[in-house]
This record gives C-alpha cells, structure tokens and sequence, in this order.
C-alpha cells in the first residue's frame, strides 16, 4: 500500500480516493484546453461545447483510473455517459421551443390568429417583402379546420374506444376475443399516420368514388389513430376501480349497465378524461392523415361533410413546402412559425389540462 | 361477480343490459373489424398495380423495381434514428430511474416525455429550418476528411436536407417511446437484486449491469423495436427535412426516399393508377411496421408471464 505510506494521516475510509473538487478541476482544464482546441479550427460554441465534453470524459475517467482504480474508473465513466445522454436528449426539445418561440412570436397577431388566407397571392408576399407592409393572411381557416377534425375524430373514437374498453373489463372473461381485442388494440396504436390516412382515403373513395376528400374522411383517419389510445388509458382506468364498489351496487340489486353507468365510470372519470384529453393531444398534431384525406384549403370551411379543410400542420407544411410567392419566401415561413406555435401551444395545453383532470377530479379514495 | 343473481331479478332495466353488453360487444368487435379492414381497403384500391403494365408504373420497370429503392430508403432512415436513438434512449432511462436525485426524477421524465408531445411537422419544420443548416458543415467536413468511407462519400449537400439529418429527427422523435417505456422496466427491476450487488462491493455501474440490464433485456428490445415502428412509419420529419431521389449510398448527399415521405409528397396531385401505386405502397409500409408492431408486442407479453414484475 504506496497510498498508505506517502500519506500516513488520511483518514482509512478515504484511502485511495479522489478529493471531492478533483473533478471540477478536470471540469475547468477540459473547457479551457477545449477553447484552445476549437480556436485551431475557427472558433465556434459547438466545437467549443464537443471538444471540452470529450476532453473531460477522458481526462475524468483517466485521472479516477489513477486514483481510484480500473473498476471506479469504468463507472465513473458510465456516469459521464448517461448524465451526458440526458443533456444531449434535452438539447432538441430546448432548440425546438427556442425556435418556435423566436420565430413563431412575431408573427402572432390578431390579423394572423382572425383572417384565412382566402385572396393572399403571391404579389402581395412579393410586396410584403419589397415594401415592408404587415404580412397579410393567417390559419384561421386552419384553426377552424383543427378545431372541426379533431372534434368530429372525438366524437367518433371516444364512444367506440370507451365501450370496447367497458366490454374489456367489465363483460370479457378473457376469453379469445377479449385477448385478440387487446393484441390488435396494441398492435393499432403502431400503424403509421398515414397508413390510417390511405386507409380512410381508400375507404371513403370506394364508398363515394374515387378523390372523395372532406374534413369528415380526416376525421376518420384521426379516429384509427385515436381509438387505441382511448382504449388503452380507459381500460387501466376501469381496471383500478375496486371491486368492491362493483360489488355492494349488486348487493344493492343494481343492474350491471347500471352499476358501470352509475358507479364504475363515475369512479374513474378523472382518468379516462385525462386520458381522452391525452389522445385528442396527440392527434391534433397530425399532419399525415389530413394531407391524403382532407385535401388543402386557403379559405373558411364549416363544414366536415363537404369539400377540402386545411388544418395548422397542413398549413404550416404547405407554407414551407410551396410557400405563397416563390421569389419572396419569409412571409411564408413567418406564417409557418406562427402556426407551429399556435399547435405547439393548443398541445401543450391540452397536456396541461389532462394533467389537471387527473388531478382534481380524483376518486376520493377515503370518506 | 355473479351475474346470476342480477339475471334473475328481471324486470325493466334487462333490456337496459342487454343493450349495454351488446354495445360494448360491438364497440369491440368493431375495432377488430377496423384493422382488418385497413388491410382489405388498401388492398383493394392497390389491386390495379399488380395487373398494371410493367411499364405503366412509375419508373417504367414494374411495381418492385419501384418501390425497392423506397423500402431500402425507409430502412435506412429508421436504422439510423434506432443506432443514435437506442443508446442515448437507454442513457436518459437509466439516468432518470437510477442516477436523477428522487426528488427531481419524476419531474425529468415529464420533460423527456414533453418530446413525445411536439407534433412531427414541427420536427419538420425545425429539421428543415435549423438542423440542416448546421449540419451541412458538418457533412462538409466529413466529405473532406472521410470521404472514403462510403456513407460519407462527397460532395456533401449544400442544404444539408440529406437521409442522415432525416435519420436524426427520427431519432429525436422514437427517443421519448424508447425512454419512457425502458425507464418502466429499469423501474421494475427488483429491488433486492440491485441491494444484493450493492452489499457486495459492486459499484452503481456494476450493479446496473449485473442486476438491471439482464432484467431489463426483453423490455428494452420490445422498447427499441417499437421505436422502429415509428421509426418506419414516419412521414412529416423525412417529407419535409430530406431533399430526395434516387437511391445512393452516400447520407450525406441528397437523395433516397422514405416510403411514408413519397407518398405524402406525391398523394395530393396523384389520380389513377399513380394513387394505386402509393397506395400498394401504403400497403407494404403497413405490413412492415405491422409485423415488427407484433414481434415487439409478443415480446413484451411473453416477458410478462415469467418476470413477475407485475
């Protein structure tokens, strides 16, 4: 024991260990040795950033192989690496609401929130650009369109998904069916987007003839999407509800489809509310499905039974695919940002207020 | 439960039983009928390209040369994003269950779970609008210096819009399906294996290998594969992000094309035998995330029935 010899007055339970700042130290030389190294290739924040990680996971893990040995040295290691992997995953979440923020907000005004883009050309973008005038049009078509779609796909799934998850729990014995139901319901909430996009596409074209596209055929997209999700969160909800409730409403004499309507459901609306709130925030984000089935609208539409709708994620991918003018792109994308921002927020909302539900609306456990 | 007793009573809610059993039955049964006729409708509108003259179809060459290349496209998109996503996934999982303070941990898994929030045009939008910018120097310094590798062959794409920037959005976008459902079975892990490596002398690495990983294998395979899924599946991030074209080797140049990517490009303007074409297209794609959808599903409940996790 060499340690032990060369420092005869350290305490015997930090033998052989690193002091506590080692690592800082590390910290502090691997950023500055990183700023000399990323000058010799034109300085910038990301080379900057890469090469200090590198140094100090290196430098880090050599300096506790000296010290503390091989086996401390590798767990120090996996520790770089897993801290490292949850700033590294954190970094596209901030970039992305960075961006949205910075370049959505500006382009969020009344005039955008309130008109469509129904009469906006591209000479009017042309002059926008040239001129400096107010960017002209905006999604209320597509918040109109949004707000119809996605109500209509509830309206569809929230019925189908809440009765299959109801025949799940409460009627299946477990039985074949009950178990194919439950793989299938799994299996759905895979299919790609747009695969349930064609699928409506091709649905409706056989039934009404070929290029049938309205805000009703998204909606039954949106609703094979949203059905397992429905099922899913409902079926753990029904699942918690004690037996014993079921229970003393049969003691009672209550009738089954009494006692789901009257007790069960009740008991676990807080649940398969926020999980229906869940599900809606999940397909209003959609952009696939709308684009094979509702077609794409610059103006006003009420109606889900007649012709095309345009929705926020059609909008803001078609105002950055084919923007408006050709030659004068940015109040095109200026349009896009604002829309995204707009989605991100009706998203995030709509988390919020799922998470609220859970919240207050809970079963009181104790009376 | 006996339903017996509440069957003999009578009366007039036994209607209101029936009813009600029945429309749950349907409700059930119609989801079945759902899947099941994703696949007959797909068919049926993509029966005309299979009769089709060879040389009608896009490409002039017959359905399969057509759409190889695309399927060949979506596999490497998907095989990138699950290479970065995996890893990283199983790093965020771990950190969140085994390193994060307790008192902040369920707070970062909301975070992280906020990804899985962001709608995937906006993944566009930002891969197109930031990400390919910046990385196109990167794919500049790559074509200088390993351009001999083939995967980075020059010259790189001035826009950066390139299969590999594609792939990371993916990647970005499976990362919260494969942390949250790895972080559900690092959870599950239990408890005495981990304190038994703990008491002897294992390090938190040591013990997160000898007693955690082995737990955890089966579900961080299911985990991955339903990450593929999603992977294979979508369409807003490589639509909007990827310039694309014919098959090259090559990720760092333009080109390739994901199957979900060419068919929403394409459907709005396609009548006739162009729609039976995406549409067979839409068919391939649904019997390929379907099938990995099903081995991932009958991993995870084979894993079930052993682990008695639950």
């Amino acid at each position: 024991m060499a340690n032990a010899t060369l420092t005869p007055r350290r305490s015997q339970l930090t033998k052989g260990k690193m002091p506590s700042y080692t690592l800082w130290v590390v910290l502090a030389a691997s950023i500055v040795v990183g700023a000399a190294l990323a000058a010799l290739v034109g300085f910038s924040l990301v080379p900057w950033a890469l090469f200090s990680a590198v140094l100090f996971i290196v430098a880090g893990t050599a300096v506790t192989g000296v010290v503390e040995g091989a086996r401390k040295a590798r767990n120090r290691l996996a520790m770089f690496l897993i801290y490292g992997s949850f700033l590294v995953a954190l970094l596209p979440l901030l970039s992305v609401i960075w961006t949205v923020l910075e370049r959505g907000v500006p382009g969020l005004t009344y005039n955008f929130l309130f008109t469509s883009m129904n009469g906006v050309t591209g000479a009017i973008d042309n002059q926008v650009a040239a001129e400096g005038t107010p960017v002209l049009g905006g999604a209320y078509h597509a918040i109109v369109g949004t707000l119809q779609i996605t109500l209509w796909a509830t309206l569809i799934s929230v019925p189908i998904g809440l009765l299959a998850a109801v025949y799940l729990v409460e009627y299946s014995t477990g039985g074949k069916l009950a178990r194919a139901i439950t793989f299938f319901v799994d299996v759905m909430t895979g299919i790609p987007s747009i695969v349930a996009g064609l699928f409506a596409a091709a649905l409706f074209g056989q039934l009404f003839g070929p290029g049938t596209r309205t805000g009703f055929v998204a909606a039954v997209a949106l609703s094979v999407l949203m059905i397992p999700v429905v099922v899913r969160s409902t079926e753990e909800m029904l699942k918690i509800v004690p037996n014993e409730l079921r229970e003393a409403a049969y003691a009672l004499g209550v009738r089954k489809w009494r006692t789901i309507t009257r007790v069960v459901i009740p008991t676990a609306i807080s649940g398969i509310a926020s999980g229906v709130t869940l599900a809606i925030a999940r397909v209003i984000g959609e952009t696939a499905p709308i684009l094979v089935t509702a077609g794409f609208a610059s103006s006003i539409n009420w109606n889900v039974f007649g012709d095309w709708m345009s929705t926020l994620p059609t909008f803001i991918y078609y105002q950055i695919l084919t923007p408006t003018s050709p030659t004068a792109t940015d109040p095109s994308t200026q349009r896009a940002w604002a829309a995204a921002l707009v989605l991100i927020i009706m998203v995030m909302l709509l988390n919020l207020v799922a998470r609220l539900i859970a919240r207050l609306f809970a079963p009181k456990t104790s009376r | 439960m006996s339903t017996n007793a509440v069957k003999r009573a009578g009366g007039a809610g036994q209607s209101g039983d029936k009813i009600f059993s029945g429309a749950s039955l349907a409700a059930g049964c119609l989801i079945l009928a759902a899947l099941f006729s994703v696949a007959v409708f797909l068919i049926i509108e993509a029966l005309p390209v299979f009769g089709a003259d060879p040389a009608d179809v896009t490409g002039g060459d017959g359905f399969f040369t057509y759409i190889f290349p695309i399927v060949i496209g979506t596999v490497i998109a998907a095989a990138i994003a699950l290479l970065i996503a995996t890893p990283l996934g199983i790093g965020v999982a771990l950190f969140i269950s085994h390193y994060a303070p307790r008192r902040f941990a369920q707070g970062l898994g909301y975070v992280i779970d906020l990804l899985a929030a962001i709608p995937s045009v906006v993944y566009g939008a930002w891969g197109y609008a930031v990400l390919a910018p910046q990385l196109a120097i990167a794919y500049d310094w790559l074509a200088r210096n390993a351009g001999w590798i083939p995967i980075f062959e020059g010259p790189a794409s001035q826009t950066g819009r390139t299969m590999l920037t594609a792939g990371i959005v993916l990647a970005v976008m499976v990362l919260p399906i494969i942390t949250s459902l790895s972080r559900e079975i690092f959870l599950q892990t239990p408890k005495l294996h981990e304190e038994a490596a703990l008491a002897m002398g294992a390090t938190r690495w040591e013990m997160i290998t000898m007693s955690v990983l082995p737990f955890a294998r089966p579900g961080i395979i299911s985990a991955a594969m339903l990450g593929l899924g999603r992977a294979l599946g979508e369409t807003m991030a490589v639509a909007l992000v990827l310039s694309g074209g014919a098959l090259t080797a090559s990720l760092i140049q333009s080109g390739n094309q994901t199957i979900a990517a060419e068919i929403a490009l394409n459907f709005p303007e396609a009548y006739g035998l162009r729609l039976a074409e995406l549409i067979a297209a839409g068919l391939v794609l649904f019997v390929i995330t379907l099938a990995v959808n099903i081995v991932a599903r009958w991993i995870i409940s084979r894993h079930k029935e052993f682990s008695g996790a639950n």
